[in-house]
């Protein structure tokens, strides 16, 4: 194997860090102010809709793009003036970039070929790269004779054969059908912890991001919204953006109204929303505004007689199966439509449209989130 | 079938147009190869016996492939710029290549001697300066006929080149930077032998244009340099030996198909030619 196993003598994987990142195209910022950090082995994920600057950041990284202003830090180093084929940096470009005019060993040889690396040592590095992505059969092929999802696996061969400091992807799965890319989910993230290196990978695509990260960071018109594990984004999101990005969420408005030690409740019209307050976290005041993120999951129908922290009534206005449950749009005079997913498995009602309903959940299962300052 | 047949028809009146117009003068003219003086193949004889004809044929193939080396080198060199170039000024540079095609070769032709004779800006300008004492021989030699032939043919140069260069995905170079190649070895790697079909069409078009060129020549050449379409005017016009004139017709034309033919298998000439884009 050319690349050593996480144990190493050497740490294997990297420490990138941000600090103040911007890139401006004339009077449109594309990148403002990011600062981010990535511990060495790390999967981190930029995740965000197209247009918010996640591809300029992993393009300033590699070294493609020059930041207007802030530094990229690798271990500690400056290394925001060096120009890309000094960074030595493994990258998957979106569509690959394979060279068609090469055979699939000779894409693979060619970051060795370009360091000056002797035939037999680079022959048997190839060899194990395409091992490693269970290409071997294939290294006389070119590019163009292989389907997508191997020429995905070349272009990972080639990213990593010469064994790089991180591992840059560019939205590597999106040119691949819906079956193949859940396949190659799986095959990354098994990828990622064998060899342990730094990964940072760029998608749009959330169920992606929640599935192969360790941390993801979510980025909204050039700035850091919010950055986490996947499970503390998708429990705790901060904004209304990341709450709707990553996930379905219902937005409760109301006023404050109760503030209690745990807890507090707003009133939105004549309903009272019951929402549990963490030990130190910020707690809104008396008589303000709040906004709440609910998941339709969290959600429960209530049997007659059954009592919850919130309770609201309504009627079913539409509904959809998808075979693991039920997608109810329930109207309520006081929050709107709120968007319920009922598992389908002994769902205590059949529903139809018009039918009346009482939902209910409980205080821990929203939380306070903040509006989105797009001002700027 | 009788669809068909109706199809047909309607391609029969330029059929007829280029047979009788084109095709069977020209096959007339080639047919004089071997009837003129006498029936025989004795103009052909020629080839292997007269010096003339083989000194002719040889300058032909020197300033053709000639002409060709400098053209493509010349072109390569302004079709990466354009195609390097942001949008707004590839549209400029693309002006500036194609304007010399809407001026007459015959203009062309005459502004290069006005400038490369003995007392033309060339001279003149480099006596002035002190580079040399008297003026050098720059026209009417086979230097004057390669610079005009150049001149014109640079543009055919030019536009098969962009053409397989737009076609490089700018990731693939990018890509090469990253995995750690240095601006060089991009070019060399990756950039280089990707835009080589084009490399290859340019050199066939300009190959076969410079191979029956006339009027560059007989004018920059100032009739020491004989290239093959100005011999032929010679036989047939000046000498009325219309077998050898036609004879290095057919010659220049069996040469010319001979070419077409090795590098159709090298590149597609339909796109060559323009008939896909």
């Amino acid at each position: 194997m050319t690349l050593p196993p996480p144990s190493a003598s050497a740490p294997a994987g990297h420490a990138l860090a941000l600090t103040g990142l911007t890139r401006r195209y004339g009077a449109f910022t594309a990148v403002q102010d990011v600062s981010l950090s990535v511990a060495s082995g790390q999967f981190l994920t930029l995740l965000g809709p197209s247009g918010s600057g996640k591809t300029t950041i992993l393009m300033m990284v590699a070294g493609f793009t020059e930041p207007s202003a802030g530094s990229i830090l690798l271990d500690g180093r400056d290394i925001t003036a060096l120009p890309p084929e000094r960074r030595d940096f493994g990258m998957v470009f979106q569509g690959y970039a394979l060279f068609p005019h090469m055979t699939v060993a000779e894409n693979v040889s060619f970051p060795l070929r370009v360091r000056g690396l002797a035939r037999a040592a680079r022959d048997a590095k190839v060899r194990a790269a395409l091992d490693l992505v269970q290409l071997d059969r294939f290294a006389d092929r070119k590019p163009a004779q292989l389907s997508g999802g191997q020429q995905q696996r070349v272009a990972l061969a080639r990213a990593l054969v010469f064994d790089p400091a991180l591992l840059l992807l560019d939205e590597p799965l999106s040119a691949l059908d819906k079956k193949l890319r859940g396949e190659l989910q799986e095959e990354l993230k098994a990828l990622h912890r064998r060899i342990g290196r730094t990964f940072i990978n760029v998608t749009h695509d959330q169920e992606e991001a929640l599935r192969l990260s360790d941390r993801v960071a979510i980025l909204d018109h050039g700035r850091l919204v919010q950055q986490g594990s996947p499970l503390e984004l998708y429990e705790r999101p901060a904004t209304r953006f990341v709450a709707d990005f990553l996930g379905r969420s219902n937005f409760l408005a109301g006023t404050v109204r109760e503030v209690r030690p745990g807890a507090m409740a707003l009133l939105a019209g004549a309903t009272r929303v019951v929402q549990a307050v963490p030990e130190g976290a910020p707690r809104l005041a008396l008589g303000t505004p709040g906004l709440l993120a609910l998941r339709p999951e969290k959600i429960t129908l209530l049997a007659p007689g059954e009592a919850a922290d919130t309770e609201v009534a309504g009627e079913i206005a539409a509904w959809s199966y998808h075979g693991t449950g039920f997608s109810l749009a329930v109207q309520t005079t006081d929050l709107g439509i709120l968007h319920v997913a009922l598992p389908a498995w002994r769902a205590a009602i059949s529903p139809t449209e018009g039918m009346p309903v009482r939902l209910g959940w409980p205080a821990d299962a929203s939380v306070p989130v903040a509006e989105d300052s797009h001002a700027a | 079938m009788r669809r068909d047949l109706g199809w047909w028809a309607l391609l029969l009146p330029a059929f007829l147009m280029m047979t009788v117009l084109y095709i069977a003068p020209i096959v007339q003219v080639l047919a004089i190869s071997v009837t003129e003086p006498q029936l025989g193949l004795g103009n052909y004889d020629r080839l292997l016996t007269n010096a003339g004809v083989q000194r002719v044929i040889l300058t032909t193939l020197r300033i053709g492939l000639l002409t060709t080396g400098i053209a493509l080198l010349l072109g390569y060199a302004l079709a990466y710029v354009i195609a390097l170039a942001r949008p707004a000024a590839q549209r400029w540079w693309l002006l500036g290549v194609l304007l010399p095609l809407w001026i007459s070769v015959l203009v062309r032709a005459f502004a290069w001697v006005t400038l490369l004779r003995r007392q033309g800006l060339v001279n003149q300008g480099l006596q002035a300066s002190g580079l040399i004492d008297a003026p050098l021989p720059l026209v009417w030699n086979e230097f004057g006929v390669v610079v005009g032939m150049v001149h014109y043919m640079v543009p055919y140069a030019v536009l098969p080149m962009l053409a397989s260069m737009r076609e490089i995905d700018s990731r693939l170079l990018a890509a090469a930077r990253g995995l750690g190649a240095s601006r060089g070895t991009v070019f060399g790697r990756v950039f280089l032998p990707l835009s080589l079909p084009g490399v290859v069409a340019a050199g066939v078009l300009v190959f076969i244009f410079s191979l029956g060129f006339y009027i560059t020549p007989a004018i920059l050449g100032g009739g020491k340099t004989l290239m093959a379409a100005e011999w032929i005017k010679l036989q047939i016009l000046d000498l009325v030996r219309w077998g050898m004139g036609a004879m290095l017709a057919t010659v220049l034309v069996a040469a010319i198909l001979a070419t077409l033919a090795v590098f159709s298998r090298v590149v597609d000439l339909r796109r060559l030619f323009g008939a896909r884009a």
